[in-house]
């Protein structure tokens, strides 16, 4: 009940949707960076929305299946799975996969997107610490031992097998060609900056910078001056806040940022717009919008409709097993 | 001392998940308290929708969940809140924690007395002479911040922040003090180190203390503290005051 990790890939930790009621200790949230995605992965392996999976960002694992018989899904890439028992087979992304013991899975290079989520059926059989297994690695909790994975890790599942049913995909991955501005809510200190400068943030382009990990993605563009300095008295800080240090250069925080914080916060990405900041690999330029936090209720509403009408609509995949053996067994000749 | 305005605050947007509401914008334990005290009868009205509550120096982050309530109707069941009069709090409770201020373990005690003008064991006996508040919890999990210190204490950051500050460590500056939890940088003056884990990622609740509890800190010598560093991994050592 376990798959054994040959590759642990680049910095590969296990994910769910983080902490969120312990931020009063200085536990920051973690959790998936592009919750949205590991969603939509849970949900093709029939998994609870709940479930932790595998964020994976440029390079993802080579694993050995263990257990008799077991379910994946990856999502948020383009790149196929490769699988290798003997022969090596490709496996598309964003469906459902159900594979056997012994067979070797490689998620090799998936720069395409910013970030992925490896989903399997009954999730991972880890302790939780503050209801959540999501790694924090600073603070070396959740997860695999506080870590990302590494070569030889026997990562344990709740399940020996798949459920018998039919592989699913997912129809349409809008999420991964939103490209639009993201939208901004200004505040909670928008009155630390000069209407200049506010102007400026929301004219601008800004690009995405190699200085972007789980805590923050730092930005390059038009500096945006202070017109009363650059340290507050700290206060709270919430996942997609844009903090403005003394360099005038935007950091917009993500779901490891620190829980206080002392520099001024001109905006806040919506809600509906944080999965985006997930995927989001350096070099890309990005536009920001003002919009109200009437308007931001009504697209993460939206937003709900889309991710449970893009659940509703998962068609049936073709099962990637041998389909001569299925002819022979005359198991789909009903269907001919 | 002027009071304080109490009743005046400011609701900020944090997005469409946090809203903010700031009773000041400077350091006053006063207005800490009250910060505190709003947290307190916010928690108690068990609002559904709320998240979490995060009391910082002089304001009140209020995370919650967009899909269960909207910013305005959360706002119109907590302003009638602001005013209420309640008395703090029956689960706070009250610690005493043994710190060694010697050599390898306080590393700025003589900087710090130095720019103080005043002796090594005056700053041990002012900081270990009142019984502190945890204002806020913040910056590292599990790291509280406390107050007030005596006036002596009233001194600025370092002006190297330092890229390693080991855990445990204790610092001072701008009459507060802190408890670092895990290796971090820090810029705060490292005046001892308490052999007491703040965090620990093996112990079921990783994070000791939080905000309002109360702490006051007492003088151990470097030969005593590996010894309670070890009775505290046995459970021997009791760090709580009895009353």
């Amino acid at each position: 009940m376990a798959i054994k990790i040959i590759d642990p890939g680049f910095n590969v930790t296990v994910q769910d949707f983080g902490r969120p009621k312990f931020q009063h200790l200085g536990v920051p949230v973690s959790g998936a960076i592009a919750p949205t995605l590991l969603r939509l992965a849970n949900a093709l392996v029939s998994n609870a929305g709940y479930e932790a999976g595998l964020e994976i960002r440029l390079m993802g694992p080579t694993f050995e299946v263990l257990c008799d018989s077991l379910r994946i899904a990856l999502v948020g890439t383009s790149t196929p799975l490769e699988i290798i028992d003997g022969d090596i087979t490709f496996q598309p992304a964003n469906q459902s996969i159900k594979l056997k013991k012994g067979q070797i899975v490689k998620i090799g290079n998936v720069s395409d997107s910013g970030t992925t989520y490896l989903a399997f059926e009954g999730g991972f059989d880890l302790p939780k610490t503050y209801d959540s297994m999501s790694t924090y690695v600073r603070a070396g909790i959740g997860g695999y031992k506080g870590r990302p994975l590494l070569a030889g890790d026997v990562v344990p599942l709740k399940t020996n097998s798949a459920t018998d049913r039919g592989e699913l995909k997912l129809n349409d991955a809008w999420f991964l060609e939103e490209n639009g501005p993201l939208r901004v809510i200004l505040g909670p200190q928008d009155d630390y900056f000069s209407s200049n400068s506010i102007a400026t943030f929301f004219d601008s382009k800004y690009s995405v910078t190699t200085e972007a990990d789980r805590m923050g993605i730092r930005l390059d563009g038009p500096k945006l001056e202070h017109s009363k300095g650059y340290n507050i008295v700290s206060d709270g800080i919430v996942t997609g806040a844009i903090q403005v240090p003394g360099t005038g250069q935007p950091i917009m925080l993500l779901a490891d940022h620190q829980t206080t914080g002392g520099y001024p916060k001109l905006g806040t990405v919506i809600s509906a717009d944080i999965s985006r900041l997930g995927l989001l690999c350096p070099g890309t330029e990005i536009t920001f919008q003002q919009i109200t936090v009437e308007a931001a209720e009504q697209i993460l509403v939206e937003q709900e409709l889309k991710i449970h009408t893009a659940i509703g609509n998962f068609r049936p995949a073709d099962p990637w097993l041998d389909h001569q053996a299925l002819y022979n067994e005359n198991l789909i000749s009903g269907f001919m | 001392m002027n009071t304080p305005p109490r009743n005046s605050y400011r609701f900020l947007f944090a997005g469409d998940s946090a809203l903010v509401i700031q009773f000041g914008e400077t350091v006053d334990a006063r207005i800490n308290q009250h910060v505190r005290k709003i947290s307190a009868i916010v928690k108690r009205e068990d609002i559904e929708g709320v998240v979490d509550l995060v009391p910082t120096m002089r304001s009140l982050m209020i995370h919650y969940n967009p899909l269960y309530i909207s910013q305005a109707e959360l706002k119109k069941l907590i302003t009638p809140l602001l005013g209420r009069e309640f008395t703090l709090d029956d689960d706070i409770i009250r610690w005493r924690i043994p710190v060694c201020y010697e050599n390898e373990y306080a590393p700025d005690i003589e900087d710090v007395s130095r720019s103080l003008r005043v002796s090594a064991s005056e700053i041990i006996k002012q900081h270990t002479s009142v019984e502190l508040e945890v204002f806020m919890m913040g910056f590292l999990p599990g790291f509280p911040y406390l107050g007030l210190l005596p006036e002596i204490f009233d001194l600025p950051r370092r002006v190297e922040p330092r890229v390693h500050v080991p855990p445990r460590s204790i610092s001072v500056a701008a009459r507060q003090t802190t408890i670092y939890t895990i290796d971090s940088p820090g810029g705060w003056h490292l005046i001892g180190q308490t052999p007491v884990d703040f965090y620990n990622p093996n112990r079921e609740n990783p994070v000791l203390v939080k905000a309002g509890d109360k702490i006051s800190f007492f003088a151990i010598d470097r030969k005593e503290y590996p010894a309670v560093r070890r009775a505290l991994k046995a459970d021997e050592y009791s760090l709580i005051m009895d009353c």
